[in-house]
């Protein structure tokens, strides 16, 4: 008996196991501690679930790749909102919700991240903007960065990023997306974030740090730029120097393409804007 | 095929009508369809007397109840809950001291009424034998559950465990948990009589090491007017546990002290002769013919 048992236990751990990998569309509750911790501590009682004033949640049933009655919400369907107060945590009576959360805008639901590039209509060019608008730690959890766009040559992409300081993982953006799709998405944290080297450092964060070089007294980037031209940052690429009429041929040679970077070439054109 | 055997509790109901001989079986269905409706009404009609399940409940906004023995998996899991639910545990460890553990089971539990309705049908149908499983595997299992939570640090049992499963299920939507019941009625009705909640349920297991020390107990004082009717034994899921006080096995007293008597009153409404009432572990001492027998016997 003692070895069927035995087996039997060896079944549900590892069933345990399997079923701990928590599938990229279900996201824990605000406050919910990382995965191994969260399913030693929930006991599946509900209570978050009734405390819950948008009726967001769900406790996960048998059949679902969830551990069995743990709660779970998925963006897409239905995103958090956000409550001030986090009911949903007080309600918690093995603190799986962890109660030291008060501040709403530090939980770490799971993470947003702009999966598909090639469907994202800010991406195309359009200002769509959606995602960002409806963040409610908008400008700090997804800003839009201008880019060059490189199809039309003249206007400026917008392009959504997420940043995980900011980023609650609460879904709104996920659940607006106006595609049939979303292009942006929630997932768990672990899931979603990547994490640097231990010894990795960034150069212009440690010089600051220091307050100046940390190898060398840092030399004056030396370009070498065609003869009587300027390269302007603004977007306009190379421009010839003094009036802006370009030097008469014979003079300073006009740069030929294949001498210009990949990203220059249109670039090139920017006097003729 | 046999002669048709006499009904259990045939008896009981001639000599004390239908009422007399259901008392407590009825007052049983009551007190589980009452628990699980103030749980249901919630869902159901948005009357929040009772939040929550089995495995932690919050009554009122005042009174939080707390299963121990899930609580007892997050502790080994190695997690501190936070204090309504240590509170809530502490309550419910009080209440089952006081009336016994596995009155849990017989009471409260939802599985009971399909385990029940198994255990009938199977009567009905004249369904004999079966498999033979100790009824320790409980415990066995019980200590299993255990070393999972230490070992996975996850309540691992929780993924399984048909209890909570089906009690969750009614109120938060059971899903496939559906079939994990039907099989424990199969199991009950084809395969081992009795067989989830008196060979191999951990939570009762777990309550039953509670009940070792239950105030509220079944006590046989008139068991000389025992007729050897058998049943009371018939009718019992646990009926290893009536013998001593029946029989006064070894010079037992008349008190069911077997940590397994799940408090259900069924071998109470089957008797005939009235043999059985609920009392207290101590009519044990107090009770004169037991003290008398103990007396004859030199103790």
């Amino acid at each position: 008996m003692a070895c069927g048992v035995g087996l039997l236990g060896l079944g549900v751990g590892l069933y345990a196991r399997h079923a701990s990998a928590l599938p990229p569309v279900a996201i824990r509750p605000p406050g919910a501690l990382a995965e191994k911790d969260f399913q030693g501590a929930c006991i599946r009682c509900g209570m978050c679930v009734r405390d819950c004033p948008y009726d967001i949640l769900n406790l996960a049933k048998p059949e679902e790749p969830i551990t069995t009655g743990t709660p779970y919400f998925v963006a897409r369907q239905l995103p958090c909102e956000m409550c001030d107060d986090i009911p949903c945590v007080k309600a918690c009576p093995t603190g799986a919700l962890d109660h030291s959360l008060t501040d709403i805008g530090k939980s770490r639901m799971g993470l947003a991240v702009l999966v598909d590039q090639e469907t994202c209509l800010n991406f195309l060019g359009l200002r769509c903007d959606i995602c960002y608008r409806v963040c409610p730690v908008i400008d700090k959890a997804i800003t839009l960065d201008p880019q060059h766009n490189e199809r039309t040559g003249k206007h400026t992409r917008f392009i959504p990023v997420v940043h995980s300081d900011a980023c609650t993982g609460c879904g709104k953006c996920e659940k607006a997306c106006p595609l049939k799709v979303a292009a942006i998405k929630v997932f768990p944290a672990a899931l979603a974030k990547g994490e640097a080297n231990e010894h990795y450092q960034i150069g212009w964060v440690e010089k600051e740090k220091a307050g100046g070089s940390l190898v060398a007294p840092d030399v004056e980037h030396q370009y070498n730029l065609p003869e009587g031209y300027r390269y302007e940052y603004g977007g306009r690429g190379l421009v010839p120097e003094g009036n802006g009429v370009p030097p008469a041929p014979g003079g300073a040679p006009v740069p030929s393409v294949p001498q210009a970077p990949p990203a220059v070439p249109r670039a090139l054109q920017g006097g003729k804007l | 095929m046999n002669a048709a055997p006499k009904k259990i509790g045939a008896d009981a109901v001639a000599a004390k009508g239908w009422r007399g001989a259901h008392k407590w079986l009825i007052l049983r269905r009551i007190s589980q369809i009452t628990i699980l409706t103030l749980f249901l009404i919630g869902p159901w009609f948005g009357v929040w007397i009772v939040k929550g399940n089995l495995n932690y409940s919050y009554t009122l906004n005042v009174l939080p109840l707390a299963d121990p023995y899930v609580l007892l998996q997050t502790l080994l899991a190695r997690h501190l809950p936070e204090k309504l639910a240590i509170i809530g545990m502490a309550i419910v460890v009080v209440f089952y001291l006081l009336v016994g553990g596995r009155t849990y089971c017989s009471w409260v539990c939802p599985l009971n009424m399909v385990t029940d309705a198994a255990a009938w049908l199977r009567t009905r149908l004249g369904i004999k034998g079966g498999m033979h499983v100790s009824r320790s595997a409980r415990y066995w299992i019980l200590g299993m559950t255990l070393v999972l939570a230490l070992v996975t640090g996850t309540i691992a049992w929780e993924m399984a465990n048909p209890v909570s499963m089906l009690h969750r299920g009614l109120i938060f939507g059971i899903g496939a948990g559906s079939l994990v019941i039907a099989l424990i009625f199969l199991l009950d009705l084809l395969v081992v009589n009795d067989g989830w909640c008196g060979h191999l349920c951990p939570t009762g297991a777990f309550y039953s090491l509670i009940g070792r020390f239950g105030l509220t107990r079944v006590a046989a004082p008139k068991r000389e007017a025992c007729n050897d009717c058998m049943d009371c034994f018939a009718v019992c899921p646990e009926p290893q546990v009536i013998r001593p006080a029946l029989k006064a096995v070894g010079g037992a007293g008349p008190v069911i002290l077997a940590a397994n008597c799940t408090n259900c009153g069924r071998c109470i409404d089957v008797c005939s002769k009235d043999v059985f009432v609920f009392g207290t572990r101590f009519a044990n001492r107090t009770e004169p013919l037991a003290l008398s027998a103990a007396v004859a016997k030199g103790l």
